[in-house]
């Protein structure tokens, strides 16, 4: 018979608000006719839509206990962990979705007027005429990141699936839609698309086997399945490591990130921003707690896979990244690297990687966000002085520390924060993450990590040298445009502030990391 | 109590950002304020020398501890000895100097002057704090945090090479300063953890076990090498030197450096004794390696800046030979001449600078008899190269012979090896002399400037000071004694253990 489950609406209130604040903007889309109305609208509704859900999420930490909310018949949990991970990707959206409103001097905004012409098209060039837009990137926004929140508290297999396809088909779609260099952006699209179903397909094959071998597709009941058969893992191994496939490759592990240069290229660069942050944040969170509360006896299994592709992580996208002429690829392959900084936290699977990966996961989504906007923000100028689409070859960005002092000064500091510098966040987050591995007994990861670090500081301080320190004869300045959007300078200008004051008063957030440190485990 | 020291951190980066803040019309008297402030901080300095209690050098004073991320046990915790406290007097007294004597430079650039000068106030309160950190996390912090000025002052000012010098300062240090943080978080997890885990008050004397003590040892060790710089880590220090503004190198090598040999008494010592005791064979024959080296590269330079940076190599062996000698007068000769080093290698870059800038080459054989068309220029220069090699009556001699004299007993051979550095440095210092002052003057050279009165105030007080140092030793010693008495205690527990 049929029993109803226990539904607790409250406990789920910020996942419920983001996504029916989608479905609202399905709606505004087809009621609302006047471009310049509707995205107004759906940016409004974006941001009223985070900010709510992000302070229903505030308020449910501080009066949730320690254990938090069990419900959905088991199927999702919201506790410290799970609301530190949700408020951090709303916060992530809001700023994601400034840059999706922001648009060039020239009125220009990032995407183009109509997905669905073929690049090059009649269709297309009356589409421009017509100044049509797709705000409907604002509702793919919001599903993208209920579908990340719902990623970050599920504690069953299969409910991961589900969330885990909830967030990456908008994804998909959202890459395709540049409004330059279409074709690139549709083939990025596609191979996104088509490497993210194929690691759906491995994931899903894993988490047949823990079936086969569990009999249930929830965390705890494979954890219990687990210690009770100690002698035979012949399904659960196998079954595992393909779970884990299919986290690695949305985290952009090597060898599962080939995606990842493509789509980050190819993609509207305020999508690439949302994206880079985000996903990364909702894979690092499932990866904590599976690893933490179904998979951690399966430690010796399990950590020679974490060890090499934390080391072939770390090494491929810091040597890769040396050899990047285009700064959203080389943006690309750091972040590959730091995929191999987050893993590094797992060695040893010591629990202070509950704290540990979190941290990382904001210091290293504030700087990427921050980054990206400022990429936005450095376009090309034709001959005839209209600015064109954004420069991206790294030598276009020399001599901006003398056009823009402040907005090059702003890169330079996420970039400090992405080598781990002191006095940025990026500094507080590798160590945590590093004095997690060590409590795990993994130094000579960490070392490992230490050198890539030291690798990885020459690109970021080359762009550097690039922005402040190389002198270009008047004639030979390539011909670069610093643009200018309010949305994007406050993007820019609160994540400058927050990689700061992470880096010099991490307390309260560091306090709040360690809270977030306990989980429930869904049973 | 007065936060003297935190008073002391902060106001070089007021003064950082009133240069950076002053308006275009003000601009032109950026110099003036930026040395207005080194100013006030060295008179800051000054009250701290009186209030300092001299009886009691050993102990750490002007005691500052705040909480600052007690999740990760570290603390804002400042405080001197009189060890300490001679390092930042060092910094104090050079910063002003080093402003005074780039005065000129980019005269019509007030923009570019005022970005320079807010680099050098920013580095300066690096440079307190960290000679005043009693906290390993917040010395870390700082060891880092200051690479960041230093590369904007060699990669934006100086000879053509300079990104290229910059950039391999930056990774030398960078890769020396993550394998230290590798140690660093493990002293965490060793240690005795807590929300003050890093007070070096804490950790002194604490029990890692021995072979976790010795890994963490080599990390820090090697960070501090890398500063010091020793022989054969220390190849960034030639390419800075050549590439970089004098004033810039001039605060590199005289106080900058000194953070790894500082670094090697207050830490090294302090915290890892048994595995100091360990490696100080090894660690002395690569300081006996670095003496002679550096002393016959220096004699093989024809540029002179590379020729000073060399012949600091060189010393900085001598001072590391006096740390791991582990004996009272041998270690206080150490710290004497750091001191003294910073002296006399700060007088002798801004010399050969005064020099470079009156024909703009910096090789020894561009210039010829310079000596009877300016004759207080050479005795200038001949005085503070002879401080450079030791002369008896400037204070370097002293220390040098603390140095050697208090080794000997435990490392003969090291010491008489070394003690040919000595000898070797006679050669480069009155070589160099030889060809750039005497002899017939070069054409093109009759009509050279005289030492300048901003010149003179530049190098005299240091002349000075190296005299006074130098016929009255104690004045300094005074400081450092007991400091290196209370180091040595803790080794010699270990010792008769």
């Amino acid at each position: 018979m049929f029993t109803a489950p226990d539904l607790s609406y409250m406990a789920f209130a910020p996942i419920i608000i983001v996504l029916l604040a989608g479905a609202i903007g399905v709606l505004v889309e087809a009621i609302v006719r006047d471009a310049a109305t509707r995205r107004a609208a759906q940016l409004t509704l974006t941001l009223v839509a985070t900010l709510g859900a992000l302070i229903v999420a505030a308020v449910q930490w501080a009066t949730t206990t320690e254990a938090g909310v069990v419900a959905q018949a088991g199927f999702f949990v919201m506790d410290k962990q799970a609301l530190a991970w949700q408020c951090m990707l709303l916060v992530f959206a809001a700023l994601g979705a400034l840059l999706f409103a922001a648009r060039t001097r020239a009125g220009e905004e990032a995407f183009t007027p109509l997905g669905s012409a073929a690049p090059g098209s009649p269709e297309e060039a009356e589409a421009l005429r017509r100044k049509l837009e797709v705000t409907e990137v604002f509702p793919l926004l919001l599903f993208a990141v209920g579908g990340m929140m719902t990623f970050a508290s599920t504690t069953d297999y299969l409910a991961l699936f589900v969330a885990l396809e909830v967030f990456s088909l908008p994804l998909y779609i959202m890459v395709a839609l540049a409004r330059r260099k279409r074709l690139l952006s549709e083939e990025g699209a596609l191979k996104y698309f088509l490497l993210g179903a194929f690691s759906s397909a491995i994931y899903l094959f894993g988490v047949a086997l823990l079936y086969g071998a569990a009999a249930t597709t929830s965390y705890a009941g494979v954890l219990g399945a687990i210690l009770a058969s100690p002698g035979d893992l012949a399904l659960f191994v196998p079954g595992a490591i393909l779970v884990l496939v299919g986290i690695l490759f949305k985290l952009g592990a090597v060898p599962f990130h080939t995606w990842s240069p493509d789509a980050y290229q190819a993609a509207p660069t305020p999508v690439t921003a949302f994206m880079a942050a985000a996903t990364k944040a909702a894979a690092a969170a499932a990866l904590v707690r599976i690893v933490f509360s179904s998979l951690y006896p399966l430690e010796w299994e399990l950590s020679w896979m974490i060890w090499t592709v934390a080391i072939v992580t770390m090494v491929v996208g810091t040597v890769v990244a040396l050899v990047q002429t285009d700064i959203k690829r080389m943006l690309a392959y750091s972040s590959v690297a730091h995929a191999g900084f987050i893993l590094v936290a797992f060695a040893g699977f010591s629990p202070e990687a509950l704290s540990a990966v979190p941290f990382y996961l904001l210091t290293y989504g504030l700087a990427t966000i921050g980054a990206f906007a400022v990429i936005t923000q450095v376009r090309e100028k034709a001959d005839d002085g209209t600015v064109g689409g954004e420069a991206t070859r790294l030598g276009q960005w020399a001599g901006l520390g003398r056009r823009d002092p402040l907005l090059a000064g702003a890169m330079a500091l996420f970039l400090l924060s992405f080598a781990g510098i002191p006095l940025t966040a990026g500094f507080i987050g590798k160590f945590q993450v590093f004095a997690a591995a060590i409590d795990g007994g993994g130094w000579p990861l960490v070392l490992v990590a230490v050198l890539a670090s030291a690798a990885a500081a020459f690109f970021y301080v080359r762009l550097i040298v690039l922005m402040f320190l190389t002198d270009v004869p008047e004639d030979q300045q390539e011909a670069v445009e610093v643009d200018y959007h309010p949305y994007t300078r406050v993007v820019v200008w609160i994540t400058v502030i927050a990689t700061v004051f992470l880096g010099v008063m991490p307390v309260w957030a560091l306090q709040a990391a360690s809270d977030a440190g306990v989980l429930l485990t869904g049973l | 109590m007065f936060p003297f020291l935190t008073i002391l951190v902060l106001l070089p980066l007021a003064g950082a950002a009133l240069v950076r803040a002053l308006p275009d019309g003000a601009r032109g008297r950026v110099r003036e304020v930026a040395l207005g402030v080194t100013l006030l901080e060295a008179l800051i300095g000054l009250v701290m020398l009186t209030q300092f209690d001299l009886g009691d050098a050993g102990t750490q004073q002007f005691t500052e501890t705040y909480e600052w991320i007690p999740q990760i046990g570290t603390s804002w915790a400042l405080g001197v000895n009189g060890f300490g406290l001679s390092m930042i007097v060092l910094a104090l007294i050079l910063t002003p100097l080093v402003i005074l004597a780039e005065w000129r430079k980019d005269k019509k650039d007030p923009a570019r002057t005022a970005r320079y000068l807010a680099l050098i106030l920013v580095l300066q309160a690096f440079m307190v704090a960290i000679f005043a950190a009693r906290d390993v996390f917040l010395f870390y912090v700082i060891f880092e945090a200051m690479l960041i000025p230093l590369y904007f002052l060699i990669g934006g000012f100086g000879g053509e090479q300079r990104r290229y010098a910059a950039v391999k300062f930056l990774l030398y240090s960078l890769a020396g300063g993550l394998i230290m943080l590798v140690a660093v978080v493990a002293l965490y997890f060793v240690g005795p953890g807590g929300e003050q885990a890093y007070l070096i008050d804490n950790l002194a004397g604490y029990d890692f076990g021995t072979t976790p003590e010795r890994l963490m040892f080599l990390a820090f060790f090697l960070a501090f090498a890398i500063k010091a710089p020793m022989v054969p880590v220390h190849t960034w220090l030639p390419t800075v030197a050549e590439t970089a503004r004098p004033g810039t190198t001039a605060l590199l090598v005289a106080v900058l450096d000194k953070i790894g040999t500082f670094g090697m008494i207050t830490l090294g010592l302090v915290i890892f004794p048994e595995a100091s005791q360990w490696a100080a064979p090894v660690i002395i024959v690569f300081a006996v390696i670095s003496v002679i080296y550096g002393a016959i590269a220096a004699i093989g330079q024809t540029d002179m800046l590379r020729l000073v940076s060399f012949t600091s190599v060189s010393h900085f062996g001598i001072m590391v030979l006096g740390i791991y000698a582990f004996q009272q007068t041998s270690v206080e000769g150490a710290a004497l001449y750091m001191f003294n080093h910073g002296l006399s290698t700060g007088a002798l870059f801004l010399v050969v600078a005064f020099l470079i800038d009156r024909k703009g080459s910096p090789y020894v054989g561009d210039y010829g008899g310079l000596q009877k068309v300016v004759p207080v220029f050479a005795g200038t220069f001949l005085i503070v190269g002879l401080s450079a090699l030791a002369l008896p009556g400037l204070s370097p001699f002293v220390s040098e012979i603390m140095v050697l004299v208090g080794a000997f007993e435990v490392a003969k051979i090291a010491v008489i090896v070394s003690a040919t550095g000595v000898i070797l440095a006679a050669l480069y210092v009155l070589l160099t002399y030889q060809k750039v002052f005497t002899g017939p003057t070069k054409k093109g050279l009759e009509k050279t400037r005289e030492l300048t009165l901003r010149e003179r105030l530049v190098l005299w007080p240091l002349i000075g000071l190296m005299l006074v140092l130098g016929f009255f030793p104690s004045l300094a010693i005074d400081y450092l004694r007991e400091p290196a008495a209370a180091v040595l205690t803790t080794i010699n527990a270990e010792v008769s253990e």
